[in-house]
């Protein structure tokens, strides 16, 4: 589904992303780890297409196509889902107009028929119930006035709506009391499909606990330094990422 | 200096020649603000008021006098429906009457409407005082050749104690003609004490002109009563429309203005407002909204004579393409205002690099125990909400119609009639660059 190869990309003129290469299957969910400063943010960033990252080099094929070369709305309705480790507030703008016109934007652009405000209720009265999210919150303007927890929500319930092929979830557990991250964690995992990939960025094993990956990857210095499965993870709860990769001497130059 | 009565435009308007109301008062004040005004011609841009909206190259246009054929011009009655507002209309089409157009039948009691030309053949010594103001600024000429001018406008006074539970609407059409007209309306508003009225202000547009229009209104709000004005600016896009209203406040009144600026190609709106009496509140909202090569120019001056007195304004301003809009925001507390409240927010979005907004919030107090907050702000859309909404699947355009409808849409929040709210909601929206 996703195929991403020596991807290089720059910041401000800095390179941070040295040469990154992962390959996700469809149903698969990836764990990408990593020390603050690894790339790990650049990589959902790059991936969903926001301004100010240059890819240098490199390619991501997803689905067969050149995912770089989409506009960040193409690649929404192509199925590609950020949630957004600091989402973003937007007063003067109702959560469930916003929500509508961004599914009913991707349904166009597939060729699909669009829902009237009636179809679209009822989608998303049984989102919410998944969610455990109170209907206030669609009241409300995008994000305004949220709690860290309810942002974090909302992103998830988005997510449960818009229903990506590939979902970015870019440091979703950070800032979540246990509670909260249980029901993100639980959101996430009614989520999962055969035909749904995950790739869930993060700094900390603990969302792993709640949803278990396929694959855990390590990033440190722009680049995928070690794979393994869960246990990964474990490892590097244990021993922290001082040590890993040091068996790649490419990864070891910074 | 100019030579005033050689700019074409001066001396076009001038050409018109004056109104005789056969009112000896009338005639007098007539004559004199026409003398004002061919001495003092037009002000430039070293006049403070004016310094943002150059008069150049209006002064070099002029101008056809009044429209003969404004009583049978077609006008599309559909075009001056608004939702939620199915009331008496007084409707004037190039500054001339329209009976045919107007619903002056089954007016509530307490509620006098009439236009001003048949309320000067009847009784005009009761519009003698609202008539005789004489205008001593070169900044003030246009007022000078509405007071001039003016033949017709609105007459409406509501009775002391009247509640209205019906709208009040004012519709000024500009319909295209054979050449570029000049049309002036005179509104002359009251409510007594302890009265209620909303009052719907139309400026709308058939067909494609160039038309200059002044309109000068004057509100007097008597003691404990209530109004609400709402103000819908869609004048047709080659139009000079110059407004000047003034508001006197007086003990206890309650009084909102709501505001949206859309149409025009040089719009000037000069808003002056005088809190007379003690614990008078007026809340003012507003949006303009200029693109192509539009021009809008409000300037919202308040005064605070009178204790407790209170104030809020916040407007918003977005401007696109290379047009540019204006706003200066001027309060003052005089002494013996003390314990006013007097707030004034005007933030600004620029779309794109071509448009400017030029702001001015200004503050003066000489009372005590005042509390009192300005600021202005002059921005660009917030390119993380922007991206946000792509990353959902909407597109770039629509997502920068939703973050601008936004940014104005709170300026619209507290205005009663919900179906007008969202009618003008809609209109900023459809106003937005696609």
């Amino acid at each position: 589904m996703l195929k991403i190869e020596n991807l290089h990309a720059r910041v401000e003129g800095r390179e941070i992303l040295k040469g990154l290469s992962l390959s996700v299957s469809a149903g698969e969910v990836h764990a990408i780890m990593g020390p603050n400063g690894a790339g790990k943010s650049t990589l959902g960033n790059v991936l969903s297409g926001r301004d100010g990252y240059e890819v240098t080099a490199g390619t991501v094929t997803y689905n067969g196509i050149d995912l770089l070369s989409l506009a960040p709305e193409a690649r929404a309705a192509a199925g590609v889902f950020l949630a957004f480790q600091y989402p973003v507030e937007i007063p003067g703008v109702n959560n469930t107009y916003f929500l509508r016109a961004a599914l009913n934007a991707q349904r166009k652009v597939r060729g699909e028929s669009e829902l009237d405000s009636m179809q679209f209720l009822k989608l998303v009265r049984e989102k919410l119930k998944v969610m455990q999210i109170s209907d206030e919150l669609l009241h409300r303007a995008v994000n305004a006035g949220f709690s860290g927890g309810e942002k974090k929500r909302n992103e998830i319930f988005q997510m449960a709506v818009l229903q990506p092929q590939l979902a970015i979830l870019d440091e979703t557990d950070s800032g979540l009391d246990i509670d909260a991250l249980k029901q993100v964690a639980q959101g996430v995992n009614a989520l999962r499909s055969p035909e749904r990939s995950f790739l869930m960025i993060t700094h900390y094993q603990r969302l792993l606990d709640y949803v278990v990956p396929d694959f855990v990857h390590v990033l440190a210095d722009g680049r995928i330094v070690e794979s393994g499965d869960k246990s990964l993870a474990l490892k590097l709860e244990e021993h922290g990422y001082v040590g890993i990769g040091e068996s790649y001497p490419a990864g070891a130059t910074a | 200096m100019n030579q005033p009565a050689s700019l074409p435009l001066v001396a076009s308007l001038l050409d018109a020649p004056l109104p005789a109301s056969g009112v000896a008062w009338l005639d007098t004040v007539r004559r004199e603000n026409r003398e004002s005004f061919a001495a003092g011609g037009l002000p430039d841009t070293r006049v403070e008021a004016w310094k943002y909206t150059p008069l150049r190259a209006l002064g070099q246009r002029q101008f056809a006098s009044g429209d003969a054929a404004a009583g049978v011009r077609v006008v599309d009655p559909s075009t001056l429906a608004l939702p939620g507002v199915d009331g008496p209309r007084l409707v004037f089409v190039n500054g001339v009457f329209r009976a045919d157009l107007s619903a002056l039948d089954r007016l509530p009691a307490g509620l006098t409407l009439q236009p001003l030309s048949q309320a000067l053949e009847g009784d005009a010594q009761p519009l003698r005082f609202a008539l005789s103001r004489h205008y001593r600024e070169v900044g003030d000429a246009f007022a000078r050749i509405n007071a001039a001018s003016a033949v017709d406008g609105v007459v409406l006074r509501v009775a002391a104690g009247t509640q209205l539970d019906v709208p009040v609407q004012l519709v000024f059409v500009g319909a295209a003609a054979e050449a570029d007209l000049a049309w002036h309306a005179r509104n002359v508003i009251e409510l007594g004490e302890g009265a209620g009225l909303t009052l719907i202000e139309q400026h709308t547009a058939n067909g494609e002109l160039a038309h200059l229009a002044t309109l000068v209104s004057d509100i007097e709000v008597r003691e404990g009563a209530r109004l609400r004005h709402v103000v819908l600016q869609g004048a047709a896009i080659g139009a000079s429309l110059i407004r000047r209203s003034s508001l006197r406040l007086h003990a206890r009144t309650r009084a909102s203005l709501h505001v949206l600026e859309l149409g025009g190609a040089l719009v000037r709106h000069d808003i002056q407002a005088e809190l007379t009496g003690d614990d008078a509140r007026l809340d003012t909202r507003g949006v303009f909204m200029p693109h192509g090569r539009q021009h809008i120019d409000t300037q919202l001056a308040i005064r605070h004579q009178a204790l407790n007195t209170v104030s809020s304004s916040n407007w918003r301003g977005v401007a696109n393409d290379r047009a540019r809009g204006v706003f200066r925001g001027a309060i003052v507390v005089a002494p013996g205002a003390d314990g006013s409240d007097a707030s004034l927010s005007n933030k600004n979005l620029l779309l794109s690099p071509g448009a400017e907004i030029d702001t001015k919030p200004e503050l003066e107090i000489y009372a005590d125990e005042v509390k009192a907050a300005h600021g202005a702000t002059v921005g660009q859309l917030d390119e993380r909400a922007l991206f946000y909404l792509r990353s959902r699947g909407i597109a770039l355009a629509q997502a920068r119609a939703l973050l601008t409808a936004a940014f104005c849409r709170a300026m619209l929040d507290d205005l009663p009639n919900e179906a007008l709210r969202e009618h003008l909601a809609a209109l900023l929206i459809a106003h937005l660059p696609a």
